[in-house]
């Protein structure tokens, strides 16, 4: 258990620890925004709008994270779209989860009795206001508890990220193994590292959903 | 060229089709269906073969020896995902070590391990011994004993064919490096400062060279020659190691027995001349002449 502090290695496993918070970060951020957006799609009264969110969740959910990085690594460059390799895993895993997202939102949104929307609509809102200001904030509060599942898978699907440039903490896990140290004692610090990142995001929620409790 | 290409990219990702089935335009083995190109040895199984070895005597009852060796190097340790086929300079070394121990090629059972898999399998028994890049080392030989060198390899650059700004390490400033994630070649090349892409498996780096994303793939020089004989005539090697790696033989720690007989197995190829032809019929496609056998380190 000791290596962590021996030579560079605590460094490295703090960069490491680091780069994984940062992807995860940027990826909930896009993968919230997105699937919002997705969730009001599938929703709205517009075919077209509907059919593009209906068929994102098909081809992102159902394919393995793995294969996502592949195509966004491998397959943007030749059609001439180059970034970084930190900004190709957040729209991989951003995607990936937004269609997560998108699904929980809408389940949200079917707890919300019709009459809601049919008194919002018939008070003059228009959908969007419908939408924002009566459906969404009572949906929100149902969706908290899987909403937390989706955060807390996230951080972990990110060590995929680690094979494809980015320098998180499943490379950082790989530079171990390759100096030599025992493999117990490296997936000892890398679980508590993920377990720390899990237990911020589930405590997070946890404070959330007390907070916006209320009696039904 | 270029949309098509994309597009059977693109076409191959949404099949769901195996990674390894995209960009086949280079199977290894399809340099050497040329009819001038040379031919791999065969080698006459020694039927009367005594080895004293525990090891041994267990893969007779068996019937089958076990060897550990690499699935993902074309032209050193492959294997051929449709028709299960391996192939390479190191499947040969197994081969010619596996006849003079008195196993036929069809006895032999491969076992693809990872390189961190290799010392837990070998000291578990789960492997007879093992071949593929596996580098002596004093740390290593702690937990197995190694039979060897028959290879001695050296971190190189993989470049495109008509890449003449990059000559050796210390032209790689500033330039696109890519390796393989966590490896120890990071820390060699890292000190002659180049931007360093990690991918998990060679190949997406060499994937990346040819679409000319990364500058050079770095590694060890006989993986790489497998890359520029699979695209002989699109990638070459720079030709310049500045690391030294002895490939040896791995077995069970302190099996003298087993070690001798596979060292003499390896003496007896490298004289008759079998190694050179098994190098010439693998990774000699790359460009890369022969470099010369090593001498047996007998410990």
């Amino acid at each position: 258990m000791g290596f962590l502090f021996e030579d560079d290695n605590f460094a490295l496993f703090r960069d490491g620890f680091l780069q994984t918070i940062e992807v995860s970060a940027l990826s909930a951020l896009l993968a919230l925004l997105l699937g919002t957006l997705l969730a009001a799609f599938r929703v709205s009264p517009v075919p077209v709008l509907r059919a593009f969110g209906t068929g994102w969740v098909t081809l992102f959910r159902n394919t393995p994270l793995t294969l996502l990085f592949f195509a966004v690594t491998f397959g943007l460059p030749p059609l001439g779209v180059h970034f970084s390799h930190l900004v190709f895993a957040v729209l991989a895993l951003g995607g990936y989860t937004a269609s997560f997202v998108c699904e929980v939102i809408r389940s949200g949104i079917n707890t919300v009795p019709l009459g809601q929307a049919e008194a919002a609509r018939s008070l003059g809102m228009t959908f969007g206001q419908t939408l924002t200001m009566v459906v969404l904030p009572q949906a929100a509060r149902t969706v908290l508890a899987p909403m937390s599942s989706v955060f807390i898978a996230l951080p972990r699907n990110s060590a995929i990220a680690g094979a494809f440039s980015v320098g998180e903490l499943y490379s950082a896990q790989q530079t171990f193994s390759e100096r030599g140290y025992s493999i117990f004692a490296i997936f000892f610090w890398v679980a508590c590292a993920y377990l720390l990142i899990s237990a911020t995001v589930a405590t997070f929620f946890r404070f959330l959903e007390s907070r916006l409790a209320v009696a039904r | 060229m270029r949309t098509s290409r994309t597009l059977a990219v693109v076409l191959c990702a949404v099949a769901l089709t195996a990674t390894a089935a995209c960009g086949k335009d280079g199977t290894p083995g399809a340099a050497a269906s040329a009819s001038d190109a040379p031919k791999l040895p065969t080698y006459t199984v020694k039927t009367d073969a005594k080895v004293d070895s525990p090891i041994i005597a267990e893969a007779r009852k068996r019937g089958q020896l076990i060897i550990g060796a690499k699935a993902d190097q074309p032209n050193l340790g492959w294997e051929d995902v449709a028709s299960g086929d391996r192939s390479g300079f190191d499947i040969e070394i197994a081969k010619m070590v596996a006849a003079d121990l008195g196993f036929t090629p069809q006895q032999i059972k491969w076992q693809t391990l990872v390189s961190s898999q290799r010392e837990p399998a070998i000291d578990k028994g789960q492997i007879d011994f093992y071949v593929g890049t596996y580098s002596i080392n004093d740390e290593r030989k702690k937990t197995v004993s190694f039979a060897g060198p028959y290879y001695i390899a050296g971190q190189d650059l993989l470049v495109k064919q008509d890449n003449t700004s990059i000559t050796g390490p210390e032209s790689v400033n500033g330039k696109n490096v890519c390796t393989a994630t966590g490896s120890t070649s990071i820390k060699n090349i890292q000190q002659y400062s180049p931007k360093i892409t990690q991918f998990d498996t060679y190949s997406a780096c060499v994937e990346k060279l040819l679409s000319g994303e990364v500058d050079a793939v770095t590694t060890d020089d006989a993986i790489l020659k497998g890359y520029a004989s699979k695209y002989a005539g699109k990638l070459k090697v720079v030709g310049k190691p500045f690391t030294k790696e002895n490939y040896g033989v791995g077995l069970k720690k302190d099996d003298a027995v087993l070690r001798n007989a596979i060292s003499d197995a390896l003496k007896a190829h490298e004289d008759n001349g079998d190694w050179k032809k098994a190098y010439d019929a693998t990774l000699a496609a790359s460009g890369s002449a022969a470099p010369d056998v090593p001498a047996l380190d007998r410990y």
